[in-house]
Order: C-alpha cells, then structure tokens, then sequence
C-alpha cells in the first residue's frame, strides 16, 4: 500500500496491519521486525513512516465518560474530532489541543501536541491521567504521571518508539459557552510581536501569524490573536461544510510573488490595531479543518513544515536572524506562525520549553533543503531545537544538541528492546 | 424512543448503521455470534449517543433458535436490519460442499428462517420496517462469485416477495444492493477507489433510503447503472465474458 503523512513527502510502499484485539498484536509485535503506529497520517514528516504500519484507526471506541468529573476513556484511535462532537454539547473541551483535531490521541499523545493555551497548560500529556502501553514483548504496562513514571516521559512525545498505545484517560475542561471572543492586535514589527505576547500573556489562548516575507523596519510584523471562552453564550456544536482541494496545485503557482501578495493581503485584512470579535470553536482553534485535503495546494512534490523553538533569553536575537534569511531567501510560506510557550516539562522528547516557536510551511523544492540546514546552525547558535512531529529531514547532530534527554530515552529504548521493534523512517535517521 | 435490531452486528456495514441509527436517536439490540466482543462497541454507542445498547446472542445458521431468539427481545423492535452476511472466494467454495452449505446458509436460509418470525409479528401489529442487505452479486450470476451471488438472488428474490405480502400491513420492506465497499470482507481485494464505498457512507445511504421508504437501494448509486447494463448483456454473450 502506498503511503503518506500530511506533507506528502516521502511516499513510501508499506504494508499496514490493523489488530483486531491485544493478542493479535502481541503475536503481530514477535514476527513483524521494525514497525511504527500509524494513526491518522497527520504528523507532517517521516515520524509514522516505516514499511510496517500498525494501524490504529479500527480501535476507536468511547471506554468511559465520567460526565460530572469530565474524565474521558478512549481507544487509541478515537479522533479528537470525534470526542469534541460528544463533549462540547455536554459542556467540556479538550485541555490542551492542537491547531487540527483531525488526529487520534494515540498520536496526540506520542507528538505531545500543544496548543495556543501552552503558555497556561502546557502539552497534551498535562491532561493525561493514564493509558495503557504495549511493550514489544507484549506485556501492557499501566503509564501515568505516578506509575511507571519513565515510561511515560518517554512514550510523550516519543514518537511511538517505545510501544503502541492502546487507550488512554483524560481529563477535561469545564466550559459554559461555545462562544470564543478574539481579539487581534496588528503589530508593526518584531518588538512590538514580542510586547504584545508579554501584554496579552494572561489571556488562555494566544497565537501570531506572522509575516514571513516582511522585511527591514517591518521586520517581524504580525497578527496576534488572542482570545478566551465567553461566558455568555449557549453550548452549540455542529458540523460545518467542509471545502475541499480535490487536486493537487501545480507547485508552480506558490512562488515568491504570490507568497508575498498573499501576506500582504492578509495583514492588511485589519485595518484597525485592536479588533475583537466572537466567532466559534472551529474558526478559533481548527481554521484549516474547515478545508480538506488543504496540504495539496503545495503541489504533488509536498512540502515540509520547519518548526523551531528557542529558549526566550535568546528568542528576539534568534528569530530577527532567521526571519532575515528567510526573507532573504526568497523561498515563500503563507502559514508561518509564532508563538510565546511556557514552561518545559519532563517528558524526554517533548518540543516546548519556555521562549519563541516559529513554524514555517515550505512546499518541497530545490534549494530548500540546503536553506533549512543554514537555518539549522542558527536555531543550534541560539540554543534551540526542532519539532520531529513536523520534520522529514533533520540531522542527527542538529536533532541531539537539542534535546539533552536524549540518552536517557536511548538507554531506556536499548533497555526494553524497544529499538529492535519500533523504528520510523525518521527515528532510522535520528538514530533514535 | 424507537428501537432497532441489527443481524450481523459485527460487519463493519453493521458497525456503520448501529452508529447512524444510535446518531438519529434509536435504542438499538446488536445481535451477532460471541455477541460479548461487541461490548465496547455497545459502549461506546452509549456514550456517543445517549443511546440505549443491548447485545444479544445470535447465530443465523441455527435455524432452530430463531423463535425463541425473538420471543426473547423487550420491548420488540419497530425495525430489522439483516447484515449478516458470509463471502467465501469463488475458487474454495465450489470446491468445498461445506463451505458452499455455509454461503447459502448464512446469506439465505438463516436469514430467511429469521425473517419468517419477525415478519409475522410485524405484519399481525402493522407497523415496523425491514431491511435487508442483498448485493449486486445477485443480480447475475459471474464465474467470479456465483455461489455468494445465488444465495443473495434468493435473498433479493425473498425479500422482494415479502415487500408484497407486507405492504398491505403498513410494513415498509426495503432491498439494499451494496457495490463495493470496504470491509473486513473485500480488505484483500483490490478495489476501485470511484465504485468503491466506505461503510459509513453506505450506513448513512440505508437511513436515508428507509425513511423515505425506497425499496430498493443499490449503494452507491452508481450501482443500480452498472448492474442495469450487466443484466441487459445477452446469455449468448454473457457467458463467454470475464467480468
């Protein structure tokens, strides 16, 4: 079967294996070799690539909802889509999502995915209670915050490389509207991006886009959207219409120019400083949900997402270098996003610390690969590092330096056998 | 709230249609063989849809239980929907008498059997629907699969029969026809992506077809054509052809 994540690259032949209960998978994990979870193709890169998959899709049942506590059972298949349908009306919301609830939580938790609320909550794994872990001799080990304490800081945010998950508990958050009131603080340059996150940091949700051609006094320049639940309002979730892209683009048609007009158009959507306005949970937090197949307007070749983060001491000098060569590079992305993060915590091989996470979308090109590499020294000068659930082509070097838990999660995958079973294309190149 | 009956829960089209109906607030009765491997699905309905879920045990073959099978639900269904359902490859079963026995088995006789009772029921308290999943393998018999395709023509052919007998009783009959779907069923076959459904879009045709009370529905659409041009292809021809 052929094969891809959200980027489109790589495509890669590979044969999938959906278990039907836990003893099928048990046998599956003795004879199968390297293998890697797949749940719903949506980390960007080489993360959940490998020429076996174990799919997760089929495991998709509601164990247990706890109504009154908001605490939720599911299968590791179950989509974060599909638990907002039943929670929302019922007046709770996730924790901490990510900007597409169009993954399993399987995958949430492998990618310990964040959200615009990281700053005030931090990574999924804060709101996970407990799940069930399969390890690659087929023993199911119980992982939470107090049991079996390293293997769940190195299955969050490990990439599925230590074992599949195959249910997990969470806990919810209380909410009486499905109202969100945002506001938009346009910002003229850099600084005033940077101000304007400390200004708004007790706000719950925060996140900029920001103009990733903008140069020279404009530097840096961003929109700024901030908001938090209403309290007035009623709790109404419907499914919306989805547009859907149903061809590939021609690469072509992203360019520079286009890119440029594109940003430009979309920073001067506001013509006001401050905007504030009420819109709902999807157009808040999951804008590109509402178009289907929207990673085809990058054209057939794909394209990568480069997301860095750098610790905060460091992160105007950093991003006012890396913004510059990528200006300067000419190589465009419409979807660049910046935002302020909290806190790092334990897990081995989560993305987040405290600083500036910039993520920047670029279709697969000649060239492109050689410009990440320069903008790889920088995050490295800057003591940053980069996120794996986005990227298809970090080095090892650049991946380690890093991520100074690293060993411990290699001593723990020797210990357990885990790198004689789980591997991914990306984990085969990160030595992971 | 109404309540449904599902034959064959286990089949993913079965899976499908308990979740559309469970969406469209009916209580439902799953009833499959081993019925206890359906408890988190039972479950998992229930949290989803406010839906109550009960599982009962069932085997279609064994003809002889099916009375006591249906004298055993309460409060008895407003409606029934057979998606038991059994495809052994063409090659094995003529092959095996046994396995042959088993298609004709599962996808007529105890289908039938079962249907016998419920529709007398049905049709003494003058309401409730019935829905049948046939197939187009039955509207013409292929080198390829003409065992499965007998014994849903029988189906097809029942079913259209007790759609007259019923429809004085204000009893709605309806015939589904799937193409190809993805299943458990066809997942090592290689299908066409443009006539191939997946099991929720199917589930979703189903509902919509038995409220408006169609009778017979090929899903996908496109199917009703397809098989309209195969059953118009002359014997003379149709047996030397390699569909």
């Amino acid at each position: 079967m052929n094969l891809m994540s959200w980027g489109m690259f790589p495509k890669i032949e590979a044969d999938t294996f959906a278990f039907t209960n836990k003893k099928a998978l048990q046998n599956h994990l003795k004879t199968v070799g390297e293998c890697i979870a797949y749940g719903n193709g949506r980390s960007y890169g080489d993360s959940a690539l490998s020429h076996h998959l174990i799919t997760t899709r089929a495991h998709r049942c509601f164990l247990d909802f706890d109504e009154h506590h908001g605490i939720l059972h599911v299968e590791c298949g179950v989509l974060l889509s599909e638990i907002l349908e039943v929670i929302v009306p019922r007046g709770w919301f996730l924790k901490v999502t990510p900007g597409t609830k169009l993954i399993t939580v399987g995958g949430a938790i492998a990618s310990d995915v964040h959200g615009k609320n990281h700053h005030m909550e931090g990574c999924f794994s804060a709101s996970v209670l407990e799940y069930n872990l399969m390890l690659p001799s087929g023993k199911v080990i119980l992982c939470s915050h107090t049991k079996n304490k390293k293997y769940f800081y190195a299955t969050c945010g490990g990439m599925g490389l230590t074992g599949i998950i195959l249910d997990a508990k969470i806990s919810l958050k209380k909410i009486s509207t499905t109202t969100i009131e945002q506001t938009t603080v346009k910002t003229a340059n850099l600084q005033e991006t940077f101000d304007a996150f400390e200004q708004y940091s007790q706000t719950p949700y925060s996140v900029a886009w920001i103009d990733s051609q903008a140069q020279g006094a404009a530097l840096g320049r961003s929109l700024l959207m901030c908001g938090d639940f209403s309290t007035k309002g009623s709790l109404h979730y419907t499914k919306k219409k989805r547009i859907n892209i149903p061809k590939n683009f021609p690469s072509s048609l992203l360019s520079s120019w286009s890119v440029t007009l594109f940003n430009r158009l979309y920073y001067n959507r506001f013509t006001q400083n401050i905007t504030t306005e009420e819109v709902d949970i999807d157009t808040f937090f999951y804008p590109l949900d509402a178009i289907e197949n929207w990673n085809r307007i990058y054209g057939k070749e794909g394209f990568t997402q480069y997301q860095f983060i750098l610790p905060k001491a460091h992160s105007f000098d950093g991003l006012h270098a890396i913004l510059t060569a990528i200006a300067a590079s000419g190589k465009g992305s419409f979807l660049a996003v910046l935002k302020l993060y909290g806190k790092t915590n334990k897990n081995y091989l989560s993305f987040p610390m405290e600083g500036y996470s910039l993520a920047l979308d670029f279709k697969i090109e000649p060239g492109l690969f050689e410009l990440l590499d320069s903008l790889d020294a920088l995050v490295l000068k800057y003591g940053g590092r980069i996120y794996l659930s986005k990227d298809v082509r970090v080095s090892k070097t650049v991946f380690e330096q890093g991520y100074e838990q690293i060993t411990r999660f290699r001593a723990l995958r020797k210990e357990h056998k885990m790198d004689k079973t789980f591997h991914s294309l990306q984990s085969k190149r990160l030595e992971l | 709230m109404n309540t449904v009956l599902i034959i064959g829960a286990k089949s993913d089209i079965a899976t499908a249609l308990a979740h559309a109906y469970a969406k469209n607030h009916s209580n439902l009765m799953l009833a499959a063989r081993k019925v206890e491997t359906l408890q988190n699905v039972a479950r998992d309905l229930h949290i989803r849809y406010r839906v109550e879920v009960t599982l009962h045990e069932l085997d279609i073959t064994d003809t002889i239980s099916h009375r006591t099978f249906y004298e055993s639900l309460t409060p008895k269904p407003q409606g029934v929907i057979i998606a038991s359902g059994y495809m052994c490859e063409q090659k094995i079963a003529q092959q095996s008498l046994e396995k042959t026995l088993e298609t004709i088995n599962v996808n007529f006789t105890g289908a039938v059997s079962l249907l016998n009772t419920i529709a007398n029921d049905f049709e003494a308290r003058q309401s409730g629907f019935i829905v049948g999943i046939s197939s187009v393998a039955g509207d013409r018999g292929r080198a390829t699969n003409y065992i499965y395709g007998a014994a849903k023509a029988g189906f097809s052919t029942y079913l259209s029969g007790l759609r007259n007998r019923l429809y004085e009783s204000n009893v709605h009959v309806m015939s589904v026809k799937p193409g190809f779907v993805h299943t458990k069923m066809t997942a090592k076959m290689t299908l066409p992506a443009i006539l191939t459904a997946d099991p929720h879009e199917v589930a979703e045709d189903i509902l919509n077809a038995q409220q408006r009370g169609v009778n017979v529905l090929y899903s996908k659409w496109i199917w009703r054509y397809i098989m309209g041009i195969i059953t118009c292809i002359p014997e003379s021809l149709f047996k030397k052809m390699h569909l």
